[in-house]
């Protein structure tokens, strides 16, 4: 024996058709360990007793080398004697071999229809609630339209300011360059037929009609609507939300209305400035590239866009935006009291909130063709 | 009991094995204010120690600075003679392994069940196969009454649950110091107690330091072996020893009034 053992230090000798397993030196279960298995080799043994010399500190893992030698031992059905070991020891292998039996079934796994059947109703579910929650908004809107004092003005500024003039910069990128992007696209083919002042049509009815509305969704749905999501999501994780309700205010009236108006006011702005980019996008490559003089590629564009071109971006951008808020504010408020409940919530309402841009998109298609705007 | 507390450090006997905390002239600054200037103390091995004052105290603070979530303005903390504030990144990480924390809502990672939340320090710093873990989650969940829970979500589990969750979670690596932060906040005065009853049974068994951050009088008086009292306006300890005696004969009235809920004074 050693007076400072290194490690901890196990031996099975036989002694008459028994083992004696001798435990010494410093147990830590952050050091090497040895390993019953490679202890005790291939002998075999009627009854096993344990003596203890120069044992050291130790921890869970002498617990967890006694516990193995202790199953072994019952597969072997040889008696085991811990009796040399010290007492908190020996409590905490029984406490060990008591809690490997008393596992509690908690199965999260579910079987093919299970999870079928489940998506199901959670579809359902989230159906109503989406429908509930449009409900409860319009409800609290047209509250605010009788009471307009008690409207939220000042929120509803500074959300204004947040989802409107802090997106400027990045509006303004992105749809310059998709109206750039498009005037490139379409000059490939109408360079061949010589109609390249055409351009200007291309861009112009295109940003107008389609891409200035859907960009400027996309970029407020991503930048918009996740934040919505985070913040009512870390409000509710923080039971302010509850704090509200137990005070008898609605959250819908007091968070998620200001939102909603404040996107609802500010898309619309942001596509009509997003659609001048665009046109200027287009005009800046006729300039450069196709030598189109800008007066030339204005009077075109004038031409082919009339007013109800102008009202279909309008019209569009004014549903995005209340669809982006309703999206992002449901999710927040749906979202699980937990920092990855928030993250589910902020990524969720983008999904959300884009899926729905598109599904509108199409609807405003057949609907626009049919009323011939 | 030492009438000038900001001295009092126990000085090393020659020979003697270092404390496990030792804490030299410590100062906590939150950019420019300071909460704590000149602090002191030391933490024999198997003690129960408190840390307690009024809210505001910088209990907390003192707490964050001892576990190195902040970086002390001057002064040092050491665990076991070693430096641990000046600690180079190999020698921290090692010194990591010596001390396990409770915090006060628990910190179990949510979208874990209990057993990964236990077996995670367990992967990180040990060589054991799976088996072998899950065999060393059972008892250190065992060790805090939730045996069999493994399979669990923390969100599945009560409040005071969560508390002895987060307590196996920071016995996990068997550290020979365990901090443990308002370990009552939040719970009812049964289950307060039981926790109590809960870390007293681990001091008995493996001998582990145990420093607790808390202002709730009725744990003071049940576990501490020794306490040390912060004040906001002190900014330091204005007092050091044994929670009854200070109650009892303390100079400062701060002290005997917190540790009698101001009730000697009516």
């Amino acid at each position: 024996m050693t007076a400072m053992p290194l490690s901890a230090r196990a031996d099975a000798i036989p002694e008459g058709d028994g083992l004696v397993v001798t435990l010494g030196g410093d147990w830590r279960i952050t050091k090497p360990l040895p390993v019953w298995r490679t202890v005790c080799g291939n002998q075999k043994a009627g009854a096993v007793r344990i003596r203890v010399d120069g044992l050291e500190r130790w921890d869970s893992s002498l617990v967890r080398f006694v516990y193995e030698m202790r199953c072994w031992c019952r597969g072997a059905n040889a008696s085991c004697d811990m009796a040399a070991l010290p007492e908190p020891v020996r409590r905490l292998v029984g406490q060990l071999e008591e809690a490997q039996d008393k596992r509690l079934a908690s199965d999260h796994s579910r079987n093919v229809f299970t999870t079928v059947g489940l998506a199901a109703t959670d579809l359902w579910r989230q159906t109503r609630e989406f429908a509930n929650f449009v409900g409860e908004c319009t409800l609290s809107a047209i509250g605010l339209i009788r009471r307009p004092g008690r409207f939220r003005w000042r929120d509803c500024f500074s959300e204004m300011q947040q989802c409107g003039a802090m997106a400027v910069p990045i509006v303004s990128l992105s749809s310059f360059l998709v109206g750039l992007t498009l005037a490139y696209t379409g000059a490939l083919i109408l360079r061949q037929f010589g109609g390249d002042i055409w351009v200007a049509d291309i861009v112009g009815l295109s940003t107008l009609r389609e891409m200035g509305a859907v960009m400027t969704g996309v970029v407020v749905a991503g930048r918009t609507g996740a934040a919505f999501a985070a913040q009512l999501g870390n409000m509710k994780a923080g039971e302010e939300i509850d704090a509200l309700e137990t005070l008898g205010i609605a959250p819908v009236d007091f968070l998620v209305l200001p939102r909603l108006v404040a996107l609802t006011l500010m898309t619309p702005l942001l596509t009509m400035y997003a659609n001048c980019l665009g046109i200027f996008g287009g005009m800046v490559v006729s300039a450069s590239v196709l030598s189109i003089p800008p007066n030339a590629y204005w009077i075109e564009t004038q031409s082919i866009i009339d007013l109800s071109d102008v009202s279909v971006s309008l019209i569009k951008s004014v549903v995005f935006g209340m669809l982006i808020a309703v999206a992002g504010c449901l999710r927040g408020l749906q979202a699980e009291r937990s920092a990855a409940g928030v993250g589910r919530a902020a990524t969720s309402a983008v999904v959300t909130s884009i899926l729905l841009l598109i599904v509108a998109d199409a609807v405003f298609a057949v609907l626009f063709n049919v009323l011939g705007l | 009991m030492n009438d000038n507390p900001q001295t009092a450090v126990q000085m090393p006997v020659p020979g003697a094995p270092p404390a496990a905390i030792g804490v030299e002239n410590l100062e906590c600054r939150y950019g420019d204010t300071v909460v704590l200037s000149g602090v002191s103390f030391a933490v024999q091995e198997g003690e129960l120690f408190f840390v307690i004052g009024g809210s505001g105290c910088g209990k907390s603070t003192l707490l964050r600075h001892l576990i190195g979530l902040m970086k002390p303005a001057r002064g040092s903390v050491s665990y076991f003679g070693e430096n641990f504030t000046e600690a180079g990144f190999v020698a921290r990480r090692d010194l990591l392994k010596t001390f396990g924390v409770l915090y006060q809502n628990a910190a179990l990672w949510t979208s874990m069940t209990l057993g990964e939340n236990v077996a995670l320090p367990l992967e990180q710093y040990t060589t054991l196969d799976r088996r072998e873990r899950d065999e060393i989650v059972s008892l250190k969940l065992a060790q805090v009454g939730l045996a069999g829970y493994e399979d669990y979500f923390p969100s599945e589990l009560s409040g005071g649950m969560r508390k002895r969750a987060g307590l196996a979670r920071a016995l996990a690596l068997d550290p020979r110091i365990v901090f443990l932060d308002e370990p009552s906040a939040g719970l009812d005065p049964v289950t307060s107690r039981k926790l109590d009853d809960l870390v007293l049974q681990i001091r008995r068994t493996l001998g582990t330091t145990m420093v607790i951050v808390s202002h709730e009088l009725a744990s003071i008086f049940a576990l501490a072996d020794r306490v040390i009292m912060l004040d906001h306006e002190a900014r330091g300890i204005i007092a050091e020893g044994r929670p009854r005696e200070l109650a009892a004969a303390n100079d400062d009235p701060r002290v005997r009034e917190f540790l009698t809920r101001g009730e000697e004074k009516a």
